[in-house]
């Protein structure tokens, strides 16, 4: 088939068919974590959430797609119309933008780029754009403020979540994301179990930096009508929208990549093999747990009360089955289709877990006042993190320089210091507390 | 390829310029800015220096022109957009930059053979590694410099907007 | 050196690019009344000397000259900052930020 290419472009296909890949596959993917979010709160919440449109609502996101698709397009009258129409398209197309170095699997990456971490973190310091001038284009006070309260906590965040990211990268010893996962694997661990005061920082700075709850003051609709998102309207706030929840998997993404090990099983290198065959024990758990999927489902359909419903969930054991059969007969492909598959399953499997524990904090917790919001970042979390990267870096370099060779122990004291400086530094304040009390009545 | 770029990039840059100094919306001139801006980090991305490239972004663009942006929304004075843009001695400052570019051009053209460069030598393929070597033995110096400069700046820029209370 | 790339432009193109952002600059800043956008001229300027590093960093083969430029780009965060804080406290006691207006220190 390489033949077939001319040289001179043949380096270009394969990245262009994956961003094309991403670029069809993201919009819709987005439109399902919607539905995911839905279903997720109405569970939570002892209800059923969207079941009307499609089987269990599963064709809620196209109609909402073509709901805000037909929409009247209002732009309001003293509106700066440039501003408008490119502040969503930029908020948009940075999100989608960061997608470039993510590696999905060993084989699904658009670009290996040296600096592919920072690169991401570039293209996320691009996003704050989108909201500030799409707040300052809508000549409204409501958008005006929800814009600038959300710059400010980007930025704030940003500066954390970045840090954080840091104490992981010492570890990693390259920017590179697929070096990151390598030296993840080479040394037997995932990052979150050596450094998880880098995992929570960044986990608090991911759900600040997408504007997500608790931290979603900016964009509540008790607080500020919907913030920089008031005046859009139709295809715009589904732009914005997209966006936002496109900026999630993104953060997902680099969580996972850093923390998470990325498209490692857990215990990648435990080699046992099943019964002499070529094929690893704990290989065979992806082809398990869909198995099971589908027998659950298939135990289920006879239950439900309506036909189609029946019919829906026996379709959906189907599907999960198909994909048991496609892990397993990946596992008896060469190599690299079983390494791309596999990773691939895993790589998608910790990303939706990440988003499962977002939803989860946004449907427990109550919002952050601006306020609170902004002490936590700057008197909590940016100091916390600094002292991260000090003592991370400090480990590290008497295991490399001073011979001192108790991984786990240090990684114990590493954390047991962090969790001390956490500790001091939530403590509370109460001359500020006192300033800021409301008396009682 | 990289020509290609490097004609696209090039071309942005100078466009975006020209359109930042002749708007008459401030936050229209910031935006355009802001294009140059990422103009140049192709630039230097195309010139092999990545970590330069990021710099350029995060800093410049998602640092700097922030606090631009921010200032220009806290000023900005609707009646501005009515009033003249270019001030009173714009034929003299024009004649000045032209000959100001004039000269530079002579000198470009005169010297453009003298440049001792020898053979074209490879860059360090890590380069974001050789620019943290370099910063961290070489330039140690003025690095701790830059950043009590970075310090005093922010003192006195809190300094200089708070408000008298 | 082995596995130099062969470098497809003359630096000629690099240089010329930096020429015409610090002339744009340069009429920017002689030339608008409004304080802000003389500002971002000069960071125009201070972009337009990064280019010349940069591509001189290249051409030599050494990153000394990306460290120059990561050093103005320190700086130019340092100005703007302060800057900007010295023309936002010249707009809460006169009410402009045009360059003519701004002649009087005390009435």
């Amino acid at each position: 088939m390489s033949h077939l290419i001319p040289p001179s472009i043949q380096p270009y296909v394969l990245p262009v068919l994956f961003g094309v890949v991403i670029v069809a596959v993201l919009p819709l993917l987005a439109g399902y974590i919607v539905l995911l979010e839905r279903k997720v709160m109405a569970d939570m919440q002892a209800r059923l959430g969207p079941m009307r449109v499609g089987p269990h609502g599963l064709l809620q996101p196209i109609a909402d797609a073509l709901k805000l698709l037909i929409k009247e397009d209002i732009i309001p009258v003293k509106a700066d119309v440039f501003l408008f129409w490119f502040a969503p398209v930029l908020s948009v197309t940075t999100a989608l933008l960061a997608y470039a170095a993510i590696p999905f699997g060993p084989a699904f990456q658009i670009a290996d780029l040296n600096v592919g971490l920072l690169f991401i973190l570039a293209i996320s310091s691009l996003g704050i754009y989108g909201i500030v001038l799409g707040g300052w284009a809508s000549n409204s006070h409501y958008s005006l403020l929800g814009a600038l309260r959300s710059a400010a906590q980007l930025v704030s965040y940003e500066t954390a979540a970045g840090l954080a990211l840091v104490s992981a990268l010492m570890l990693a010893g390259s920017l590179s994301m697929k070096d990151i996962v390598q030296a993840q694997y080479d040394q037997g661990v995932w990052f979150i179990f050596v450094v998880p005061v880098g995992f929570f920082i960044y986990l608090v700075g991911s759900i600040a930096e997408t504007n997500r709850a608790p931290f979603d003051l900016p964009e509540a609709e008790s607080e500020l009508v919907a913030g920089y998102m008031t005046e859009y309207s139709g295809f715009r706030w589904a732009l914005y929208f997209l966006g936002e929840y496109a900026n999630m998997v993104v953060v997902a993404s680099i969580a996972t990549t850093l923390f998470l090990g990325g498209w490692l099983r857990p215990f990648a290198r435990y080699q046992d093999h099943l019964f002499g065959t070529s094929v690893e024990l704990l290989d065979i758990v992806p082809t398990i747990l869909f198995l099971g999927t589908a027998v659950y489902c298939f135990w289920l359909a006879p239950k439900q009360p309506v036909q189609i419903q029946k019919i829906v969930m026996a379709l959906v054991g189907g599907l999960c089955l198909i994909l048991a059969l496609g892990m397993a007969g990946a596992l008896f492909a060469p190599d690299a289709v079983r390494m791309g598959v596999h990773g691939a399953f895993w790589f998608l499997a910790k990303v939706f877990a990440y988003i499962y524990a977002f939803l989860w904090i946004r449907f427990t917790f109550p919002r952050y006042r601006f306020d609170q919001l902004m002490r936590l970042g700057w008197h909590f979390l940016i100091p916390l993190a600094l002292v991260n990267v000090v003592v991370v870096g400090t480990t590290i370099v008497l295991q490399q320089n001073w011979e001192w060779r108790h991984p786990m122990l240090s990684a114990l004291v590493t954390t047991a210091i962090m969790l001390g400086v956490a500790a001091f530094l939530g403590r509370e304040d109460k001359q500020h507390q006192a300033a800021v009390e409301v008396p009682e009545p | 390829m990289t020509t290609v770029l490097f004609y696209l990039f090039a071309l942005l840059a100078v466009a975006s310029a020209i359109l930042m100094v002749t708007r008459r919306n401030i936050i229209h001139s910031a935006v355009f800015l802001i294009t140059t801006l990422l103009a140049t980090a192709g630039i230097f991305l195309q010139l092999e220096a990545e970590f330069l490239f990021v710099v350029q972004i995060i800093l410049y663009v998602g640092g700097i022109m922030v606090l631009f942006v921010f200032v220009i929304m806290l000023v900005n004075l609707d009646v501005s957009l009515h009033l003249i843009q270019f001030n009173r001695q714009k034929y003299v400052a024009g004649v000045l930059a032209f000959v100001l570019t004039a000269q530079l051009l002579v000198a470009f053209w005169v010297g453009r053979g003298s440049l001792n460069l020898g053979e074209a030598r490879a860059m360090d393929p890590k380069n974001t590694e050789a620019v943290g070597q370099a910063l961290f033995q070489r330039y140690m110096l003025p690095f701790e410099i830059a950043s009590i400069l970075l310090l005093v700046a922010m003192i006195g820029a809190v300094v200089m907007a708070k408000r008298r209370v | 050196m082995p596995g130099a790339s062969v470098l497809p432009m003359p630096i000629d193109n690099y240089l010329l690019l930096s020429l015409a952002l610090f002339s744009i600059g340069v009429v920017g800043v002689l030339t608008r009344r409004n304080v802000i956008v003389m500002l971002m001229s000069i960071e125009l300027i201070l972009n337009a000397v990064n280019i010349n590093l940069v591509a001189f960093s290249r051409y030599w083969g050494s990153v000394d000259g990306q460290i120059f430029a990561i050093f103005i780009i320190t700086d130019a965060a340092a100005e703007a900052a302060v800057a900007l804080g010295i023309i936002l406290a010249f707009f809460r006691n006169r009410e402009t930020v045009l360059a003519d207006e701004m002649d009087m220190l005390k009435w």
